[in-house]
């Protein structure tokens, strides 16, 4: 077994009990009204987080992946299994880019920074572009367009699917004629577009309903560890 | 009349409750269910028994990624889900490859590792029957990345071990040596970015589980572009349910996502309870306006 337990000793559960329960007491009591324990403990949360984040990305990404790349050799105390390994010498590239990068930090020479943000965004775009145009738009389109009947079915299956797939068609149709501004809503087209409204309403309440069911289950959670953390205090 | 006035007074009032009575109500509809153990039991839906069924079609030493993108601000949410495919994985004999797009995940493995695997799976061995890789920076540039060359962002495992060590990763050149990719994702990078830099272009299956928040932008790529879903604390309480069915000896272990339901369908009925008084007394006052004019 590799991973080691992150709390070891039961000196240091309890302290990071303590820590977690009065953070939640203080992130709770913004319900009843901003305070300076609130502002506290969200101030606290915004700064470990970021911390966090860019500690874990320099140990886990920049050391073995660049740094342990260009000089392997000096690897032995951190990374020792990076140390029979030969410099691979292309890697002067990123590391040129992500130094670029911090020029932002200098007023002066922060132009530089235009050249790594240039090619972030331009790989970004184009990596997007390609992928949303595959997924998002051609897949889903030709998942749009399902036969209403599908053979070798139960009957009860086929009545589901048959029903689907017509709440599918029928729904598309009506959401997309919403969104046709280039003919007047009257009529057939303007009764289709209405339809069209309420399959909108109908997937915002569904969305609305699953963010509810989402925030219950996070103050679930909440619950349950202060219900553990005072719970341990008595026992 | 004066009955009447009473009456409508008292729909005023209802109709401007504080909201910290909203919020204390919510909280007592939450407490209770979770003091008095009250757990549901939720059958499983088409989407998460179709990913159930994947799983289970899988032979032994299947390869199973299991991407953790996510943080313990939705665990709650997201970690039943990665307990039972871990779970599922190792009662069919597959092996697991952790890996993590938010910085935040690999702390979530640890978990999983320390709560799951060594108590409930003590015969499986690291380097063989799983590994954890650990995070990466990048995104979906990683998995760009990982769908052409794995071992180029993966040099090492979580401790910094190289990866030739391992037996089980001989043979992993790219993503498309996993039979299934398994993403416990709440937010971005997540599922979707699975489905489409690894999913549809690498033809892998693509599974997993997210944050009820996230779930309706998902069920689009279902069935076709992705095997299943685990939507929110629901769809983690039905593939416990799957796995209950299938593997019984569940149903005397621990079933976390199972045991938060009880406070989902009390809360529910408050937050129900609230929209129906909020139209009524909206009903009401209009009438009296109307009455007024």
């Amino acid at each position: 077994m590799e991973a080691q337990p992150i709390l070891t000793s039961p000196f240091a559960a309890s302290l990071g009990m303590w820590i977690g329960g009065l953070l939640t007491l203080m992130i709770l009591s913004f319900l009843y009204r901003d305070n300076p324990f609130y502002k506290f403990a969200e101030h606290l949360f915004v700064g470990i987080s970021a911390a966090y984040w860019m500690v874990v990305g320099f140990w886990t990404t920049l050391i073995p992946n660049l740094i342990a790349r260009l000089w392997p050799s000096h690897m032995g105390g951190i990374l020792p299994s990076a140390t029979a390994n030969k410099p691979e010498l292309m890697y002067v590239i990123p590391l040129i880019f992500g130094l670029l990068m911090l020029a932002r930090l200098s007023p002066k020479a922060s132009w530089l920074s235009r050249w790594a943000m240039a090619f972030v965004i331009g790989f970004a775009a184009g990596t997007n572009f390609t992928r949303y145009l595959q997924s998002d738009f051609v897949s889903q389109i030709h998942s749009s367009i399902a036969p209403i009947y599908s053979p070798g079915m139960s009957v009860m299956g086929t009545i589901g699917n048959v029903f689907s797939n017509l709440v599918i068609f029928a729904g598309l149709l009506g959401a997309l004629i919403y969104f046709y501004f280039s003919k007047e809503h009257k009529g057939v087209f303007g009764r289709t577009a209405r339809f069209g409204i309420w399959v909108l309403m109908a997937a915002f309440g569904a969305t609305f309903g699953y963010t509810v069911m989402a925030r219950i289950s996070l103050l679930t959670g909440r619950m349950d560890f202060l219900i553990k953390w005072i719970g341990g205090i008595f026992t | 009349m004066a009955d009447e006035q009473v009456k409508l007074t008292l729909v005023e009032k209802l109709g401007r409750v504080d909201r910290r009575i909203i919020f204390l109500l919510m909280g007592v509809a939450v407490l209770i269910p979770l003091l008095i153990h009250y757990t549901t039991t939720i059958p499983a839906s088409l989407i998460v028994q179709d990913l159930f069924d994947k799983v289970e079609s899988l032979p032994p030493g299947s390869k199973v990624l299991i991407s953790f993108d996510y943080g313990p601000a939705t665990e709650p949410e997201n970690q039943p889900m990665a307990t039972s495919i871990t779970r599922h994985c190792f009662e069919k004999g597959l092996r697991i490859y952790m890996i993590s797009l938010w910085a935040t995940g690999p702390r979530q493995a640890t978990e999983l590792i320390d709560g799951i695997i060594t108590p409930e799976f003590p015969g499986k061995v690291y380097g063989i029957d799983w590994i954890d890789l650990g995070f990466k920076a990048g995104g979906q540039g990683l998995i760009n990345t990982l769908l052409s060359d794995f071992t180029a962002m993966y040099t090492t495992d979580v401790n910094g071990r190289a990866i030739a060590e391992f037996p089980m990763m001989a043979g992993i050149k790219s993503l498309r040596a996993f039979d299934l990719i398994y993403c416990v994702g709440s937010g971005q990078p997540g599922n979707k970015e699975w489905i489409q830099f690894a999913g549809d272009p690498g033809r892998i299956p693509v599974g997993g589980g997210t944050t009820a928040v996230m779930a309706p932008q998902l069920y689009p790529y279902y069935p076709k572009q992705t095997v299943g879903l685990l939507g929110g604390l629901q769809g983690a309480a039905e593939y416990e349910a799957a796995l209950m069915v299938k593997y019984p000896k569940y149903k005397t272990m621990s079933r976390v996502a199972s045991e938060k339901m009880g406070p989902q369908v009390s809360a529910h009925l408050v937050i129900a309870a609230f929209i129906i008084l909020g139209n009524v007394t909206y009903l009401v006052e209009r009438r009296r306006q109307k009455k007024r004019q």
